[in-house]
C-alpha cells in the first residue's frame, strides 16, 4: 500500500471569506477578531451579572441586622459573586483581549488553532450556564465561598455536582485557549518578531498562558476529589478515613494563588502597552519587565499556604510561606517603578486610558503593599478572613485588572469599532469610578483592622457607619459603570463621528502593529507579514 | 514568507459548538443523575452520542483536509505544539492525585497517628489508631480489606505496557521507512498489548471487591488507590481509541514519512500513558 498522493491546489479557496452570513457567523466563526468580540461582550455581560450580586451583599451589609435577604442566600452571593466576576467576567475579557491584540500586535493572520478557539468560548459559555443553573436549585446555589473548601462544601444541595462540572467546563476552556495562545506566539510571529520585541502585553499573556495550563488541571483534580467524597465513598477530605480537610486547602491554593495571577499578569501587560503611548516614551527597562513578569509567575507556585496561616500548620512551613511570599514583592515593585520611570519626564497627556492606567498603578500598589502586610505570618493571625483581606484582593482586582480592563476597552475600541468614543463622558466614567471605589473599598481596610469577618450578612453595631459608607461607594460605583455600557455602545454606533486614523494616538505605531493596521482592522489581520517591526516599547 | 500562503485557517466551524453541547448535556445529564432524578441516564446517552459524532467528525474533515494538502509545515507546528502542552495539562492532572497521595501517605495520615503536632490529636480522639500504610482511617471506612500486591497482575501489566511502548516505536520506525506492513502491524500488536492491560485490570478490579474488600470506598487507600489507577485506565482507553483511529487511517493508506502528526500524537499520548503508569506502579504498588 503507498500513501495517497494528494495534488490539490484549490485550497487557495478558503482563503478571504468574509464572515458567515446573520447569527449564525457568532456561531460558528473560527475569526480570532469575532472570537474576541465575542469573549469581551460576554465579560461585559458577566461583569454586570455579577455587579447586581455585589450590589445584594452591599445593601445587605448597608445596616446592621438582616434586611433583604437570608443568609444562605447572602452566602450563595458571595460565592456566585466570586465565580461569575473571576471566570465569566475577569479572565474571559482578558481571554477576549488576547484573541483581539495578539495576532495584530504579532503580524499574525488570526491565532493558530481557530476551531479549537471557537470550542473554548463554547465551553465558557456552557460551563457558566451550569453555573448559573445552580442558583434556582433546591437547596440553593453553593453557599461556602469561592474556595469550596469541604467539609462546609459538601453539604450544598443539588447544586454541588452541576457546580462542579462547571468548573470542569470552565477549565477545559481556559486550557484549551492557553494551548492556542502559546502555539500563537511560538509559531505566528512575523519574520523579525523575536521574543525579546514582542509587545510586553504579548509577554504577559504566554507566561499566564503556562500558569494557566499547569493550573486548571489541578482545579479539576481537587474538584473531581469533592465529586467522589460526596457521591462515590471516598475519603480524599474525611479524617475518619485517613484523608485531611487541609489537603483540599493545599491544593486549592496551588491552584488558587497562580490563579489570581491570571488575571493580574495581563494586566500588567496592558498598563505597559498604555503607559508609554501617552507618555510618549519608550517603555522604561523593557527586558527587567519580561524578566520581573517570569519570577512573579515562577513564585506564584511556591506561595499557596500564606492563604492558610491559621489553618495550623508546621512553624516550618509558616516560615518557608511567608518569606517565600515577601519575595513577590520585588519583582512587583520592579515593575511599579518601571511604570512609573516611563512615566517620568515623559511629555504625558490624560486622555481617559491613560487615567485609569495611572489610576491603577497608584491603587495597585496600595493593594500590594496590604498583600505584603498579610504576608507577615503572625500579623496575618488578626487579618485572616476579615474585611481586610476582601479590601486587599479588591484593590488588586477593582482598581487594577478591572480599571485595566477599562483602559483597554478606551485604548482599543478606536481602534476596533474606527469610532471614537466620547472623552467627556470617558472622564466622567473614570472620576466616578476612581472616587466611588475608594469610597467602596478603603474602609473595610477599618473594618477588617476592627475585626470584622467576611461572608457574614449581619454584624456588630460599631461596624455600621463604615459598613454604611462602604455600600454608598459600592452603589455609585455599581451605577457608574453603565456609563461604560452606554460608551461601548455608543462608539460601535458611531461615537462621536470623528473618523479616526489607523493610528488613532499620536505616534502609537512607533510603539505596536496594531496601529499600522486600519481602523478597523481587516477581517484577516495581517494577509501579509509586516516587514517593520516597531522597537519604541522596548 | 506569506503566512496567508502558508497558514490555513477554517472559516467555518460547526463541530466545537456541537461538541460543547454533546459535552454539557452528558454532565448536566451525570449530574442529575448523582441528584438521583430519572431524566439523568437518559440525557447523559445523549451527551455522549452527541459527543461521539463530534469526534468521528471532526476527526475525519481534519484527515481529508491533512490528506488533501491543506496543511502546511507551520500549520503542523502548531498542532504539535497542541498536543504537546494538552499531555502536559494532562501530567499536572495528574500530579494532584499523586501529590494527594504522597500528603496523606507522609503528612496527614502519620499526624493522625500522632506524629509532629498531632499528639492531642491522637490522644483525644483516635487513641488506638496507628498509623500504618495501608490505612483506611482512624474510622477503618469500609471494613477490613487487603492491599493489593505488586508482583503479580500489576507486575505483568508494566511489561505489557513497556512492551506496548515498544511496538508503537516499531511501527513508527515501519511509517518512516515506508514500511506500511510493519506500520499496521506494530500498531495492531500496540492497541492489542493496551486493550489487554485494560482487561487485566478489569480482572483485578474484579479481584479486588471479591475477594479483597478493597473498595473505593476503603478510607484514603482505597481512594487513592482507585482514583489513581481508574484515571489511568481511563486514559488507557483513551488512547487506545486514538491508536485505533490511527490504525484506521493507516490501513487506508494515510501518513506519509515528512507528515504524520496524528501518528505522532497517539504515540505521545501513548508514551506519557505509559509513563504514569511506571510512577503508578512504583507509588502505588511497590512502596
Amino acid at each position: 500500500m503507498s500513501a495517497v498522493v494528494a495534488e490539490h491546489d484549490d485550497h487557495h479557496d478558503h482563503h478571504d471569506h468574509g464572515p458567515a452570513k446573520g447569527l449564525l457567523r457568532w456561531i460558528i466563526t473560527t475569526n480570532h477578531k469575532d472570537i474576541g468580540t465575542l469573549y469581551l461582550l460576554f465579560a461585559l455581560a458577566m461583569f454586570f451579572v455579577g455587579g447586581a450580586m455585589a450590589m445584594v451583599i452591599r445593601a445587605e451589609l448597608f445596616e446592621p441586622g438582616m434586611q433583604f435577604v437570608n443568609p444562605q442566600f447572602f452566602n450563595s452571593m458571595t460565592t456566585m459573586h466570586a465565580l461569575v466576576m473571576v471566570f465569566g467576567a475577569v479572565m474571559p475579557a482578558f481571554v477576549g483581549l488576547a484573541n483581539w491584540m495578539i495576532p495584530m500586535m504579532i503580524g499574525a493572520p488570526d491565532m493558530a488553532l481557530p476551531r479549537m478557539n471557537n470550542m473554548s468560548f463554547w465551553m465558557l459559555v456552557a460551563g457558566v450556564l451550569l453555573l448559573a443553573s445552580t442558583l434556582f436549585m433546591e437547596g440553593g446555589a453553593p453557599a461556602s465561598g469561592w474556595t469550596l473548601y469541604p467539609p462546609l462544601v459538601l453539604q450544598t444541595g443539588k447544586a454541588l455536582p452541576f457546580a462542579i462540572f462547571s468548573v470542569h467546563l470552565l477549565g477545559i476552556s481556559s486550557i484549551m485557549g492557553a494551548i492556542n495562545i502559546i502555539a500563537t506566539i511560538f509559531n505566528m510571529r512575523a519574520p523579525g518578531m523575536t521574543l525579546m520585541k514582542m509587545p510586553m502585553f504579548v509577554w504577559t499573556w504566554l507566561i499566564t498562558a503556562f500558569l494557566l495550563i499547569a493550573i486548571m488541571p489541578v482545579f479539576a483534580g481537587a474538584v473531581t476529589m469533592l465529586l467522589t467524597d460526596r457521591f462515590f465513598d471516598t475519603s480524599f477530605f474525611d479524617a475518619a478515613g485517613g484523608g485531611d480537610p487541609v489537603l483540599y486547602q493545599h491544593i486549592f491554593w496551588f491552584f488558587g494563588h497562580p490563579e489570581v495571577y491570571v488575571m493580574i499578569l495581563p494586566t500588567f501587560g496592558v498598563a505597559s502597552t498604555i503607559i508609554p503611548v501617552f507618555a510618549r516614551k519608550p517603555l522604561f527597562g523593557y527586558s527587567s519587565m519580561v524578566y520581573a513578569t517570569a519570577a512573579i509567575a515562577f513564585l506564584s507556585f511556591i506561595v499557596w499556604a500564606h492563604h492558610m496561616f491559621t489553618v495550623g500548620m508546621p512553624i516550618a512551613g509558616e516560615l518557608y510561606f511567608m518569606y517565600a511570599t515577601m519575595l513577590i514583592a520585588i519583582p512587583t515593585g520592579v515593575k511599579v517603578f518601571n511604570w512609573t520611570a516611563t512615566m517620568w519626564k515623559g511629555s504625558m497627556t490624560f486622555e481617559t486610558p491613560m487615567l485609569f492606567s495611572i489610576a491603577f498603578v497608584v491603587l495597585f500598589t496600595m493593594g500590594g503593599f496590604t498583600g505584603l502586610m498579610m504576608s507577615v505570618a503572625p500579623v496575618d493571625f488578626q487579618y485572616h478572613d476579615t474585611y481586610f483581606i476582601v479590601a486587599h484582593f479588591h484593590y488588586t482586582l477593582v482598581p487594577a485588572s478591572v480599571f485595566i480592563l477599562m483602559a483597554a476597552g478606551y485604548f482599543w475600541l478606536p481602534k476596533w469599532t474606527g469610532h471614537m468614543y466620547d472623552e467627556r463622558i470617558g472622564r466622567l466614567h473614570f472620576w466616578l469610578s476612581v472616587i466611588s471605589v475608594n469610597v467602596l473599598f478603603f474602609p473595610q481596610h477599618f473594618l477588617g483592622l476592627a475585626g470584622m469577618p467576611r461572608r457574614i450578612p449581619d454584624y456588630a453595631v460599631q461596624f455600621a457607619d463604615w459598613n454604611m459608607i462602604s455600600s454608598i461607594g459600592g452603589f455609585i460605583f455599581g451605577v457608574s459603570q453603565l456609563l461604560f455600557l452606554y460608551i461601548v455602545i455608543d462608539t460601535i454606533k458611531g461615537g462621536t463621528g470623528e473618523k479616526v486614523t489607523a493610528e488613532v494616538w499620536e505616534e502609537a505605531a512607533k510603539h505596536s502593529l496594531e496601529w499600522t493596521l486600519p481602523s478597523p482592522p481587516p477581517y484577516h489581520s495581517f494577509t501579509t507579514p509586516p516587514t517593520v517591526i516597531p522597537t519604541e516599547h522596548i | 514568507m506569506s503566512t496567508s500562503d502558508a497558514y490555513y485557517i477554517p472559516h467555518k466551524a460547526t463541530w466545537p459548538v456541537i461538541g460543547t453541547a454533546g459535552l454539557v448535556t452528558m454532565l448536566a445529564g451525570f449530574a442529575n443523575y448523582l441528584n438521583g432524578s430519572s431524566i439523568g441516564p437518559t440525557l447523559m446517552v445523549l451527551g455522549l452520542v452527541v459527543f461521539i459524532v463530534m469526534l468521528a467528525g471532526w476527526f475525519t474533515l481534519q484527515s481529508g483536509e491533512s490528506e488533501s494538502g491543506m496543511y502546511s509545515t507551520q500549520v503542523g507546528v502548531s498542532y504539535r505544539m497542541g498536543m504537546m502542552w494538552f499531555i502536559f495539562s494532562e501530567i499536572m492532572f495528574f500530579a494532584v492525585f499523586f501529590g494527594t497521595l504522597w500528603y496523606t501517605r507522609n503528612l496527614s495520615v502519620p499526624w493522625l497517628g500522632g506524629e509532629g503536632t498531632g499528639a492531642a490529636t491522637k490522644e483525644l480522639l483516635w487513641p488506638s489508631f496507628e498509623a500504618v500504610w495501608p490505612t483506611n482511617g482512624p474510622g477503618k471506612v469500609g471494613g477490613e480489606f487487603e492491599a493489593m500486591g505488586a508482583w503479580g497482575v500489576p507486575f505483568l501489566n508494566t511489561l505489557i505496557l513497556l512492551s506496548s511502548g515498544v511496538t508503537c516505536t516499531w511501527a513508527h520506525h515501519g511509517l518512516l521507512a515506508k514500511n506500511r506492513d510493519q506500520l499496521i502491524k506494530g500498531l495492531a500488536a500496540t492497541v492489542g498489548l493496551g486493550l489487554l492491560f485494560v482487561c487485566f485490570q478489569a480482572f483485578e478490579y474484579h479481584e479486588a471487591y471479591t475477594e479483597m474488600g478493597l473498595t473505593l470506598g476503603s478510607g484514603i487507600y482505597g481512594s487513592t488507590f482507585f482514583m489513581l489507577t481508574g484515571f489511568h485506565g481511563f486514559h488507557v482507553c483513551v488512547g487506545a481509541i486514538i491508536l485505533s483511529v490511527v490504525l484506521f487511517r493507516s490501513w487506508k493508506g494515510h501518513f506519509k514519512p515528512e507528515n504524520h502528526f496524528a501518528f505522532e500524537a497517539a504515540a505521545w499520548y501513548w508514551h506519557f500513558v505509559d509513563v504514569v503508569w511506571l510512577g503508578l506502579f512504583v507509588f502505588v504498588y511497590v512502596i
